[in-house]
């Protein structure tokens, strides 16, 4: 695995090579991502009315040839090992209820379908928007009697990874209409357009300003997250949400928000809401 | 005669405080006019050796992250979101250089995507550890607007 990341890592060198010497505009790839030769999936989608933008995009179009092959194969997609691990943690009690996942929700593949294509959704208990992650842990709390999980803990990840592949291919749509979510939303879309930190940077900066560019080696994308968890070859590892949004507020030079805080909460919303129509490619492969 | 001593003692003192630093403009007192600074923030020309490094230092300038430079060909991945700077020197004079560098909000509007990096106008939340700081020296934008003004 570690050789196989870094061999890749060299052939990103190479292209890098070819590019820095043309400064040619690189435009996101003209590619179909069918995974494994037959689950075809939306990676460009007609924007919802309200979008700054003609056309929406998976950023898996803005990654390299050898990138994007790494996904439209599940023996090579290193996240798959995560939706394994998920699996594992799903058939598994925990807590004093002596309960699991499937103790209550029994196969995934039915149960959870849709789930990871819906969320952010209203919880009306918490009178707040919840994501995959917050909700395992009121699950936990409230039906399992366990520990709800720290934020990023490895089970953290492998489970919301497993729940949300149940999605694969099924376009991203956030429900604005339940609760208080259209304020949420406009919460989220206030936090993206704010410059943060010494750069003075926000998010529409990069991701909506200069997606299609690269800065430095590093091709911009839309930032959207319907591939979230994403395994990142950079970090060989499975990368949540509220990690990334975390590391690029952090780039800026700025102080950031703690995970599934109210701010961090609102632009989940948002951002989700910016990729409508693309397909679920948990666990997508990034650089 | 005693005025003439006391100043003479003063002028001494601030000698003997002064140094590269205490000379320097502060961001504050910086202004752009005509989208241009016409005095260097140090006092002094800045040295353009100096100020290639750190156009390509990550840590400082790193202003290869946005903007191509042919003449920087050793060093990969150039960035595209700023336009190329090959030949800047010849589109914008060394005091439009330096006011772009300082704050190029305040040249190309508030929409620009490029930091001011000698400019207190930041954005929210900064990092505890940079309030109130500026992204560069003011030796440090003088050297790259020194380098700058070679790129032609």
């Amino acid at each position: 695995m570690l050789k196989k990341t870094r061999m890749l890592a060299a052939v990103a060198a190479v292209a890098g090579f070819a590019l820095a010497g043309s400064y040619a505009v690189a435009e996101p790839a003209d590619d179909d991502l069918v995974i494994d030769g037959t689950m075809k999936m939306t990676v460009r989608a007609k924007p919802p009315e309200g979008h700054p933008l003609d056309e929406v995009r998976s950023g898996w179009l803005y990654r390299t040839e050898e990138t994007r092959a790494l996904e439209e194969d599940t023996f090579q997609n290193p996240g798959m090992l995560y939706v394994e691990r998920g699996e594992e943690i799903w058939n598994t009690a925990d807590g004093k209820a002596g309960k699991s996942c499937a103790s209550c929700h029994g196969e995934a593949a039915a149960s959870m379908k849709g789930v990871g294509a819906s969320f952010p959704k209203w919880d009306a208990d918490a009178k707040r928007p919840i994501n995959i992650e917050l909700r395992i842990n009121k699950c936990r709390q409230e039906n399992m009697q366990a520990e709800p999980y720290k934020f990023d803990h490895a089970d953290q990840k492998a489970l919301t990874t497993y729940i949300k592949h149940q999605s694969l291919g099924m376009p991203v749509s956030v429900d604005l209409s339940q609760g208080d979510m259209q304020s949420w939303w406009e919460k989220g879309k206030e936090t993206y357009y704010t410059r943060t930190g010494q750069l003075n940077l926000s998010c529409a900066s990069c991701h909506e300003l200069n997606n299609g560019k690269y800065i430095r080696a590093d091709h911009l994308s839309q930032g959207n997250v319907n591939g979230f968890p994403t395994y990142r070859l950079k970090q060989a590892n499975m990368v949540s949400l509220h990690n990334r949004f975390r590391g690029c507020i952090r780039d800026t030079r700025a102080e950031y928000p703690k995970a599934f805080t109210d701010v961090l909460m609102a632009l989940e919303v948002y951002v989700t809401w910016r990729g409508t129509g693309l397909s679920v490619e948990t666990p997508a492969v990034r650089q | 005669m005693f005025l003439t001593r006391v100043v003479f003692a003063a002028a001494l003192l601030l000698v003997g405080a002064s140094s590269v630093q205490a000379m320097d403009l502060s961001p504050d007192a910086v202004k752009i006019e005509d989208d241009a600074i016409e005095v260097s923030l140090t006092g002094k020309e800045g040295d353009p050796a100096a100020g290639r490094k750190y156009f390509a230092n990550r840590k400082l300038g790193n202003c290869l992250a946005c903007h191509a430079n042919k003449e920087m060909s050793e060093h990969l991945f150039h960035g595209e979101v700023g336009p190329p700077l090959d030949g800047v020197a010849e589109r914008y004079t060394p005091e439009e250089l330096r006011a772009i560098v300082v704050n190029s909000k305040a040249v190309f509007g508030p929409e620009t995507v490029m930091p001011g990096f000698y400019s207190l106008d930041v954005g929210k939340d900064v990092r505890k550890d940079l309030v109130g700081k500026t992204i560069l020296t003011a030796e440090e934008v003088e050297s790259i607007v020194a380098y700058l003004v070679t790129l032609k």
